[in-house]
């Protein structure tokens, strides 16, 4: 593997009060709303939330990818050390799929169905590291073998409806890693895939990000993905992020009201039989009709008057040894800080 | 979890049922039409008032199989026999009649519905269909089972579009209570939703279960899910059941390979046991139903198979605990894939500490 020629010693990325919008008919939908994290060289964070949460949008925004009417309003995206939102777009170009690579939520669309395997990851070996020809061939080979695929010499000359949907996202993780990026950002990789072939995919990308020292940044709805293959998590909730922790601490000590109701809706192998279902009740909100204060209290069994009026910030949770925020007002397991 | 008595008669029982599909017509320039193998000798029964959950990954022929109990489907050959009445055997018109008591919800369920329809016309059109004539009737029941289904009434006159996913599944529930059915097939129900809505609707079925004493077929491909809403579960491979037994059973001592595979496979929503256990990662991925592999259909991707599981297809047996197994080494299959992989061992070790 390279050597990047310049090491930048801060975090890999850094999201600082993020707010993308879109300017409908309807009127302004605050997809994404004012959201900040902290991603590392070779950290896996979870984004996790229900749909319409604006985690999508974060990953599109990093990528600068939103589309119209969507635009990326205010806060700053800082990829190692460099402020994306100030790059030109060709600027930006250098950065996607080469710096920043993305792996789409669904395998069966993403391919082009009349190229093959080898001439669209051939493509990316071309265009962003000037490849070609023979070259371009053995490398793009030798990517599919990396990411498990048999008789990839074969396999590079397929086209994408003969192969299967896991086959169909492994070559898109190789196409993803072709040139080495510093940031992967996976969306839903494996929601469109049967249980024992997404076991088969976490444990590649899990492989890939320690092999090259690679930052993950995993979105996902699904907490027990989490658990198994995040180092931490940032919960989302209409368009904020609502709590982040390491993973250990958020599944033992989830603070915010909402992390906990998704923690106890989540069906569980250990917990079999029939029985009472822990909910929540309503649904989440529009994103062009977010409720004031703090966006869940409508859904809340522990909502406060402050809830209500008083939006609450990300906070360090003041407990021995924790490096995890939440924005409560009533929080779980901790005394509430008396002062506004 | 309530045990039901033993002598619970059977609603619904099927014979090895075969749905076989052509691939494609014999096209203008001749070539073999192929079949494929959906569903290929199925047997099992459900007892009135109990849930059968259906597992398997896509292509399983689980969905297949709920399809064929409703004839939404043409089965191929086998008895389905609902009540008394083999269900194969019935006209067209008879069935129509019958469908009255076995309905189907599916994972959207306004996906085959017309989206210019009011919910008033979706949920009352199997009414009338069913002979309730008089229209004020059949919007009074609507609107009661809008009720049931926890719906404003409000709801009568909007559009289909106008619901969350989470309402259009109540509503897709409540389509299927109008005909006062006993017998529900649940299609995916909740693969579409976010956990929190998922969890309101699995409820809803437990609920409506208990208060009209429904029988459901539960066809998902998450087995947690299963898990928490199935009295017993038959776990589907390649068009055949592989293992069934009572929930607490199967997920508590799997005996067939594939099953332990697919448990080991579900994440945990738990860091700490996520990174004790160690999974069973099978190799390559489901083979074709048209030519599935001959002896046991599991063999290519079993950590365990021998000469005898490619030669010789081991038959759906009861062992002693009541379980059924489609394995040759069912008795040993754990201490064998633990031996194998080094893993097995840890995944049950896993399961019994909680």
């Amino acid at each position: 593997m390279t050597i990047v020629a310049e090491q930048w010693s801060g975090s890999l990325l850094e999201v600082r009060d993020l707010h993308t919008q879109f300017f409908t008919r309807r009127g302004v939908v605050r997809a994404v709303d004012g959201v900040s994290l902290t991603l590392n060289a070779g950290e896996t964070l979870g984004l996790v939330g229900e749909s319409g949460c604006g985690k999508s949008v974060t990953a599109l925004s990093i990528l600068r990818a939103v589309q119209e009417p969507g635009r990326v309003v205010s806060g700053q995206i800082l990829f190692e050390g460099e402020n994306l939102l100030r790059l030109s777009e060709r600027g930006m170009q250098q950065v996607r799929g080469r710096r920043i690579a993305m792996i789409p939520q669904d395998p069966l669309t993403a391919l082009n169905p009349v190229l093959s395997v080898g001439d669209q990851l051939a493509e990316v070996l071309g265009v962003h590291l000037g490849m070609h020809g023979r070259g371009a061939r053995n490398r793009g080979i030798e990517l599919l073998e990396r990411v498990g695929i048999p008789l990839a010499a074969q396999r590079f000359d397929a086209y994408p409806h003969q192969l299967s949907g896991g086959m169909r996202q492994r070559v898109l993780i190789a196409m993803a890693i072709a040139c080495q990026p510093g940031l992967l950002i996976a969306d839903e990789p494996t929601t469109a895939l049967d249980a024992t072939i997404q076991a088969q995919i976490l444990e590649l990308l899990g492989e890939l990000t320690r092999e090259v020292n690679m930052g993950l940044l995993l979105i996902t709805h699904n907490l027990g993905i989490v658990a198994g293959h995040c180092d931490r998590v940032a919960i989302m909730y209409a368009g904020r992020i609502v709590e982040t922790a390491p993973v250990r601490d958020l599944f033992a000590h989830p603070h915010h009201r909402y992390t906990n109701g998704l923690l106890e809706c989540v069906p569980r192998l250990d917990r079999q039989g029939k029985g009472v279902f822990h909910t929540i009740p309503g649904a989440p909100p529009d994103a062009a009709d977010i409720p004031p204060g703090c966006p869940f209290h409508p859904r809340c069994a522990f909502a406060v008057s402050r809830c209500v009026e008083d939006q609450p910030q990300l906070t360090k949770a003041a407990v021995d040894g924790s490096v995890g925020t939440f924005a409560c007002w009533n929080p779980r397991g901790i005394e509430v800080a008396a002062t506004p | 979890m309530s045990a039901l008595p033993s002598t619970a008669s059977k609603l619904l029982s099927v014979d090895d049922l075969r749905v076989y599909f052509p691939t494609g017509p014999s096209g203008f320039f001749g070539g073999a039409r192929e079949t494929v193998k959906a569903v290929d000798g199925v047997t099992f029964d459900v007892k009135a008032g109990e849930t059968l959950g259906l597992v398997g990954e896509s292509g399983c022929g689980k969905t297949t199989t709920g399809r064929a109990i409703l004839r939404l489907t043409p089965v191929t050959s086998g008895a389905i026999v609902f009540d008394g009445r083999d269900l194969t055997k019935l006209s067209n018109e008879q069935m129509r009649q019958e469908r009255q008591r076995l309905q189907i919800v599916f994972q959207d369920p306004f996906a085959s519905l017309n989206p210019r329809h009011t919910i008033a016309g979706i949920i009352t059109e199997p009414l009338r269909v069913h002979g309730m004539s008089s229209r004020r009737e059949r919007l009074t029941r609507a609107q009661e089972l809008l009720g049931l289904v926890g719906v404003a009434a409000s709801a009568l006159e909007r559009y289909p579009h106008e619901f969350s996913g989470g309402q259009r599944q109540r509503i897709g529930i409540a389509r299927a209570l109008a005909s006062n059915p006993a017998f529900v097939v649940l299609d995916e129900p909740v693969s579409a939703l976010d956990v929190s809505i998922q969890s309101q609707i699995l409820h809803l079925l437990l609920d409506l279960q208990q208060r009209f004493g429904l029988t459901y077929l539960f066809i998902a491909h998450d087995l947690a899910v299963v898990g928490q809403m199935s009295d017993r579960v038959a776990v589907m491979y390649l068009g055949q059941i592989v293992e069934m037994a009572t929930a607490a059973d199967l997920f508590r001592q799997p005996l067939h390979p594939y099953t332990l595979a697919l448990l080991s496979a579900v994440p945990y929503p738990d860091p700490e046991i996520e990174r004790r256990h160690r999974r069973i990662i099978l190799s390559g991925e489901v083979p074709s139903p048209v030519h599935p592999p001959a002896g046991c259909r599991f063999h290519t991707r079993c950590p365990i198979a021998t000469d005898r599981c490619r030669a010789e297809v081991p038959p759906l047996r009861r062992l002693s605990s009541g379980h059924d197994v489609a394995c040759h080494f069912a008795e040993t299959s754990q201490e064998l894939v633990s031996q194998r992989l080094g893993t097995a061992s840890a995944i049950v070790g896993t399961r019994e500490r909680i």
